[in-house]
């Protein structure tokens, strides 16, 4: 979202203006009066920091994740949304010198996520994430789908037929895939891969799932697949997505929250954020007028 | 200034002069290696027969055969694959995905890639001292595998690392994030992919093994020897037995040794056709090497 810097006037205005139309048309008909009372959470921050050894990555961030619902955490690169991510299911801790202070409460039981006594593979095994880039195992369609399935101990070859087939199914996979599930997964194309990493997210049934940008890598065809298939998922589901792209955040989610530079600026429904956001900060951002 | 069409015909040149050079290297290697195979093969191959393979050694060359060599070398090698292969591999994984990464496990890894430098005589003393005399052993082929499994410990540690290290920490991140525990991350995906790295480590590190003379001479290894060891399988329950490790042995590079600090040229022959069989085992287990790796592409 860069600036001509030889006509800054016209074209920003042209610009935002174009973005405000093209928005607040995609977010038309979200944040309907019962996302707005607030339903149940499934998630909540509450005044988290991280640090990256020295680094202050994250700074006082409170985020409330509402069940069931699409929330978006946009923002320009660094701004730790990224990394807001991976604390809630706590990734951090496989690298040294990393520290949480805080808490993300995961409800219905209110554990915190990142507290010291938690353990982060209890954690792993009820919230799920899809990563920036596919990174499939090299291994067969169906074993990669089964994977967490055998790591919660299901190794029962009818029960796993049967959650693999709905994962791939839930992933809009399973018609392009049923015939070679025997396959290395590393015969998919990109997208394909991509939803197969959903489905092996959402085999284990996830009380939460963690999206890392995950269509950056994909082309606009496969892009659109994605974006559809997390549209659904939120029906049954409570979806945690990073987007670099403002028009995907607007299209598929519910909520969104504008980080800048390891803060939370602001929180709102995505038809507030990408219509009239409460902050002038946010408005440059959503309108491309980044400064 | 030059032009481009100066700039790119000067890099062309550059280029050919590259190419030209290599190849001539490349020549120069291979030739070599051409002519020694050559060598061996034409004093070798006339020699060899079944008579060869299947007789004892002898005071009198036309009668003289490498049975038990050969199958002192395929026995000793069992027992240094059965050692150092699991040892090594355990090693590795524990020093890059379980060791804390601080100034120990810096030493550590500093020792082991020197102990890949160490002259394999001092294994042989350091076998001969320890095994030989102080936990009393005896000259055995078990003490020959432990030898050379020794020896090539570290060619295995670090070919294990370095087959670990090349994998995407994405695959990691993706194990982990599923809620797998770190036995479970290395078990079912990370040993897996770095097999075909392993694998070759392990290839390498026997192919150097099944050569060595100096340590194997160092602990005792025979030159003359008129019987097998103990056969591994029997036809009385429980079909297999050990014996064979406690048993002497010789060895394929120990013979050749012996024969060709003879006098006579018709022991040099016997050295050459020797030289081919144990060219021809190495190049057996490189072969089922690659096989092995080529099915486990196949399957991924």
């Amino acid at each position: 979202m860069t600036v001509d810097p030889k006509s800054p006037t016209t074209s920003e205005s042209q610009r935002g203006s174009m973005n405000d139309l093209n928005l607040s048309q995609l977010v038309e008909g979200r944040g309907d009066a019962q996302a707005e009372t607030g339903n149940a959470l499934r998630a909540d921050v509450q005044n988290l920091n991280f640090w990256y050894g020295d680094f202050q990555a994250l700074k006082g961030i409170n985020l409330p994740v509402h069940d069931k619902k699409v929330t978006a955490l946009i923002g320009a690169s660094g701004c730790g949304k990224s990394t807001l991510l991976r604390c809630f299911n706590r990734m951090h801790d496989l690298y040294r010198n990393n520290r949480y202070d805080g808490a993300i409460n995961l409800y219905p039981e209110g554990d915190n996520i990142v507290g010291p006594k938690t353990d982060p593979m209890l954690i792993r095994l009820r919230v799920g994430m899809v990563f920036q880039k596919p990174n499939p195992f090299p291994k067969s369609i169906y074993e990669n789908v089964a994977a967490g399935l055998r790591i919660r101990g299901i190794n029962k070859r009818s029960v796993l037929d049967d959650k693999v087939e709905a994962a791939l199914t839930g992933a809009a996979l399973w018609t392009e895939v049923k015939d070679r599930l025997g396959e290395s997964a590393y015969g998919l194309s990109g997208g394909q891969q991509q939803r197969l990493c959903i489905a092996r997210a959402l085999a284990p049934e996830p009380e939460l799932l963690l999206l890392d940008e995950p269509t950056s890598a994909l082309d606009p065809i496969a892009t659109a697949k994605v974006e559809d298939l997390i549209e659904k998922l939120a029906d049954t589901i409570t979806i945690l997505i990073v987007t670099h792209n403002m028009q995907q955040a607007a299209r598929i989610s519910d909520h969104v929250g504008y980080m800048h530079l390891g803060e939370m600026v602001e929180f709102d429904l995505a038809s507030r954020i990408f219509v009239k956001p409460q902050k002038e900060q946010t408005r440059a951002y959503v309108t491309g007028r980044f400064g | 200034m030059k032009s481009y069409s100066q700039i790119v015909q000067g890099n062309k040149r550059t280029d050919a002069t590259f190419v030209a050079a290599g190849l001539v290297l490349l020549l120069i290697a291979m030739l070599t290696l051409l002519a020694l195979i050559f060598d061996l093969a034409s004093q070798g191959i006339p020699r060899l027969s079944w008579d060869f393979l299947t007789n004892f050694p002898s005071r009198r060359a036309a009668r003289a055969g490498i049975l038990s060599s050969w199958v002192g070398t395929s026995l000793v090698m069992i027992v240094t694959a059965a050692l150092a292969i699991p040892l090594g591999v355990a090693a590795g994984v524990y020093l890059e995905e379980y060791a804390p990464k601080n100034w120990v496990t810096d030493v550590i890894e500093i020792n082991v890639t020197n102990l890949a430098g160490v002259p394999s005589i001092i294994y042989g003393l350091l076998a001969l001292g320890l095994f030989v005399y102080g936990l009393n052993m005896g000259q055995t082929v078990l003490v020959a595998g432990m030898v050379l499994a020794l020896l090539i410990l570290p060619i295995v540690i670090v070919a294990t690392r370095e087959g670990i290290r090349s994998l995407p920490q994405s695959m990691r991140e993706g194990s982990y994030a599923l809620g797998a525990d770190q036995w479970q991350t290395v078990s079912r995906h990370i040993l897996p992919s770095a097999r075909p790295a392993i694998l070759t480590g392990a290839i390498v590190g026997l192919s150097r093994a099944i050569g060595e003379t100096a340590p194997v001479i160092t602990i005792g290894a025979l030159t003359f020897i008129a019987f097998l060891p103990p056969s591994p399988v029997q036809d009385t329950i429980p079909f297999i037995n050990f014996d064979w490790l406690e048993s002497p042995f010789s060895l394929l590079p120990i013979q050749m040794f012996n024969w060709i600090s003879r006098p006579q040229a018709s022991f040099h022959v016997n050295a050459a056709a020797a030289g081919l069989v144990l060219l021809s085992m190495t190049l057996l287990m490189n072969s089922v090497a690659i096989y092995i790796r080529y099915r486990l592409r196949k399957v991924l």
